[in-house]
């Protein structure tokens, strides 16, 4: 084995067998798994104890009213609202509903009034509203012998589907412009997670080091070069690790996570945001039309340009900031100074991704962004799922590598240097000069 | 023969010269005292023999050849500010440290086996260093500087903190190292270290070599003519137009011997004068105050 495989393998093995790693590792699914138990616990959690109300109909419009989502009614039409409030005193209902009549069918707003000295939850409040608001809506229609399938009519679902003129490139649908958002959206998402969680990694790593005292020995026996990019990879066959253990614990959860809550997948969407039914069969369609839309996706192509800005995203960054754990003493509070022109970029690069990138792919900021290297492995592939020009995803991808060659070799000059210094606080003036020692 | 070859090195950072010049030759098979004050370059230039930096100019040879990629593997280092990886088990990390000395796994684990017997801490293996004292670390630390049998040890203050039996298995294991024809760099303070175990020296100043040589004929080149001489009685009155006195108290004297003269003639003096002498030796200078006289005289700039 070369010693540069021997680093690797020693900055591999440390890591991947510590406590921490292991729990971390198979914990943050299983802290996904519970999450969304509670989720999905919460979401179906009703109010706590049903609420009665009586309702006292002066309009004539409400009649009766099914029990639902904890609120009892009782329609009353011949009670007065003294009766009805000590009835409420007794503990007959929890509070009376007071229905005004309304004045003209022209009416546009109408105040209902609650008598009760119990509050009124505001989910409930709004189920009451929005059932009141139905029937005055019935009413208002019988009154003025409208054609309820007429009116139905007058509600029309729009949407857009986008069409090529010049008939290149797959026909989009509707969907297209969704998907190409979440697929660079957790694509992005990944990208500056990884670089930001496993760049400061070796950082601290590098320091560690430096405190401790043990890289004067190892350099007596590698070169600081080796050493510095053993530490690097090492590091990043970690992250890949654990993202490969994160995604297949995750699919099993996924597949698991009906069996428990004993729900069927389809039914969650709906459940989670909060909208009423949803006709099973148009999930099914819409589950076929994203799932068409996911596979026309020119997946090869995604992750084979995933792979590449991963790698150069996490050169570029590791190797800066390894040079700047080097120029580090053991004091991080000091080093912050140092480390934030490296997580600016990276932060700056997911902001442009998630306001601009958002808004409209293809402005000029998000082109310059998307091949500038410093922001490319962010931005880029979350602008794959939009299908830029190839020539921007190939200039992209040639800076991006050569960017991290670029990156390892100025790393390398600063860390040589800065790993053998102590006692002394850097500035970037001084890292510049490093760069220039023989 | 010189194991290794210090050859007009230089080595600046910035304006500052570490390492000014500097020439000198460690015989193979010697224990050789790399002394100097704190900042005189010491480490600068331990740092260029053990590859870790180049020098701007000059060169460095080990035995014969320039320092090249597999010099490291030939020298053993520790330096004075020591440290391991903590979270590390003993035997991986000793394992470890030899491979990347160059060594087989079979050949590290041999070594490693023979090490661990000797100093009776083979049931230490599978300890993790953070659970072992400083000075039980520092054994593991020596072993990782042996254990790929280098052609030449540079220890840098090995000793310190230290307790006196370990400080005792160390110098007896340094010894018996050298004994196998180890050559060693020592690089100390501690001048009655240096007096002990060195046959030879160099001494660093402001990055400049300022003495260098056997330890024996430094001394005698530095020895000032002074002999000691324990009596009885009073000393004659005549005593100080024949002989310069250096410093007296109750029986005891010290006396400069004046160059064109020798120790026999101022036997001689007390032999004719009938005054008994119980003891009679001459002073050498220690180590200690060469080293200062050496030092105040080439600093001050």
């Amino acid at each position: 084995m070369s010693k540069l495989k021997l680093i690797v393998w020693r900055e591999y093995i440390t890591r991947v067998r510590k406590r921490s790693f292991i729990i971390g590792t198979l914990l943050a699914p299983l802290g996904m798994l519970i999450y969304m138990l509670v989720i999905v616990g919460l979401s179906k959690y009703e109010g706590g104890s049903s609420t009665s109300v009586v309702v006292m109909d002066e309009a004539g419009i409400v009649k009766q009213l099914p029990d639902d989502s904890g609120v009892r009614y009782t329609i009353t039409r011949d009670k007065t609202l003294d009766q009805l409030k000590t009835a409420v005193s007794e503990g007959s209902y929890d509070g009376v509903l007071r229905v005004p009549a309304l004045k003209s069918l022209q009416q546009e707003d109408i105040t209902l009034y609650y008598y009760s000295d119990k509050k009124l939850a505001p989910e409930k409040r709004n189920d009451i509203e929005n059932r009141i608001a139905g029937k005055i809506r019935d009413f208002k229609i019988d009154s003025l012998r409208l054609d309820r399938s007429k009116m139905d009519m007058l509600a029309t679902d729009v949407s857009i589907d986008p069409e090529k003129i010049t008939g290149e490139g797959e026909d989009e649908s509707k969907y297209t412009a969704g998907i190409g958002l979440a697929i660079g959206g957790i694509m992005a998402f990944i990208m500056f997670f990884m670089v930001l969680m496993y760049g400061q990694m070796v950082m601290r790593s590098v320091m560690e080091e430096k405190t401790n005292r043990i890289v004067e020995v190892m350099m007596s026996s590698v070169k600081p070069f080796d050493l510095m990019l053993g530490k690097i990879l090492g590091a990043g066959a970690v992250g890949l690790t654990q993202v490969v253990i994160w995604v297949v614990l995750s699919g099993a959860v996924w597949m698991l996570l009906p069996l428990l809550v004993n729900i069927d997948p389809s039914q969650m969407q709906p459940v989670m945001s909060g909208t009423p039914q949803v006709d099973p069969d148009m999930v099914q369609a819409e589950g076929f039309h994203i799932l068409a839309e996911i596979s026309k996706q020119n997946w090869p192509m995604i992750i084979f340009a995933f792979i590449i800005f991963f790698l150069g995203g996490y050169f570029i960054y590791a190797s800066l900031f390894a040079a700047i754990g080097s120029a580090m003493g053991d004091d991080l509070g000091e080093g912050q100074a140092l480390t934030l022109p490296i997580t600016i970029p990276i932060i700056l690069a997911f902001y442009i991704t998630a306001f601009v990138g958002v808004r409209n792919p293809d402005s000029g900021l998000m082109v310059f962004a998307s091949i500038f290297p410093l922001f490319s492995p962010i931005v880029m592939p979350f602008r794959m799922a939009f299908s830029p020009p190839w020539w921007q995803i190939a200039l992209s991808l040639v800076l991006v590598v050569a960017a991290a060659f670029f990156f390892v070799w100025l790393a390398g000059r600063i860390y040589r240097v800065g790993i053998l210094l102590y006692g002394k606080k850097v500035t970037f003036k001084e890292i510049g000069k490093w760069l220039f020692y023989k | 023969m010189s194991i290794l070859s210090i050859q007009n090195v230089v080595k600046s950072y910035d304006q500052y010269t570490a390492v000014d010049h500097v020439s000198f030759d460690v015989p193979k098979g010697s224990v050789f005292g790399l002394l100097g004050p704190n900042g005189a370059g010491k480490t600068s230039l331990i740092r260029m023999i053990t590859t870790i930096t180049g020098p701007d100019e000059g060169q460095i040879l080990l035995n014969g050849t320039r320092l090249n990629d597999k010099s490291p593997e030939q020298i053993g280092y520790m330096p004075e500010e020591r440290g391991l990886y903590k979270k590390m088990k003993v035997g991986e990390h000793l394992l470890y440290l030899a491979r990347l000395k160059g060594l087989s796994e079979a050949q590290a684990k041999k070594e490693i086996d023979h090490w661990l017997e000797k100093f009776e801490i083979k049931s230490w293996w599978n300890k993790k260093i953070e659970e072992l004292s400083k000075g039980m670390q520092q054994k593991i630390q020596f072993i990782a500087t042996v254990v790929h049998k280098p052609m030449l040890l540079i220890l840098d203050e090995p000793f310190t903190g230290l307790d006196p039996i370990n400080t005792a298995l160390i110098k007896d294991e340094i010894a018996n190292l050298n004994a196998q024809g180890i050559s060693i760099i020592f690089s100390t303070h501690r001048m009655e270290q240096v007096e002990e175990m060195c046959d030879h020296i160099v001494l660093i100043n402001h990055g400049k070599n300022v003495l260098v040589g056997e330890v024996n004929s430094i001394k005698n080149e530095y020895k000032q003519n002074l002999f000691e001489v324990n009596h009885e009685g009073d000393l004659p009155e005549d005593f100080k137009s024949h002989f310069e006195l250096v410093g007296q108290n109750k029986d005891a004297v010290t006396v400069r011997v004046a160059e064109n003269s020798d120790s026999n003639d101022l036997l001689r003096y007390f032999l004719e004068k009938k005054i008994r002498i119980h003891s009679f030796k001459e002073i050498l200078p220690t180590f200690n105050e060469i080293f200062i006289r050496r030092v105040e005289e080439t600093g001050g700039k």
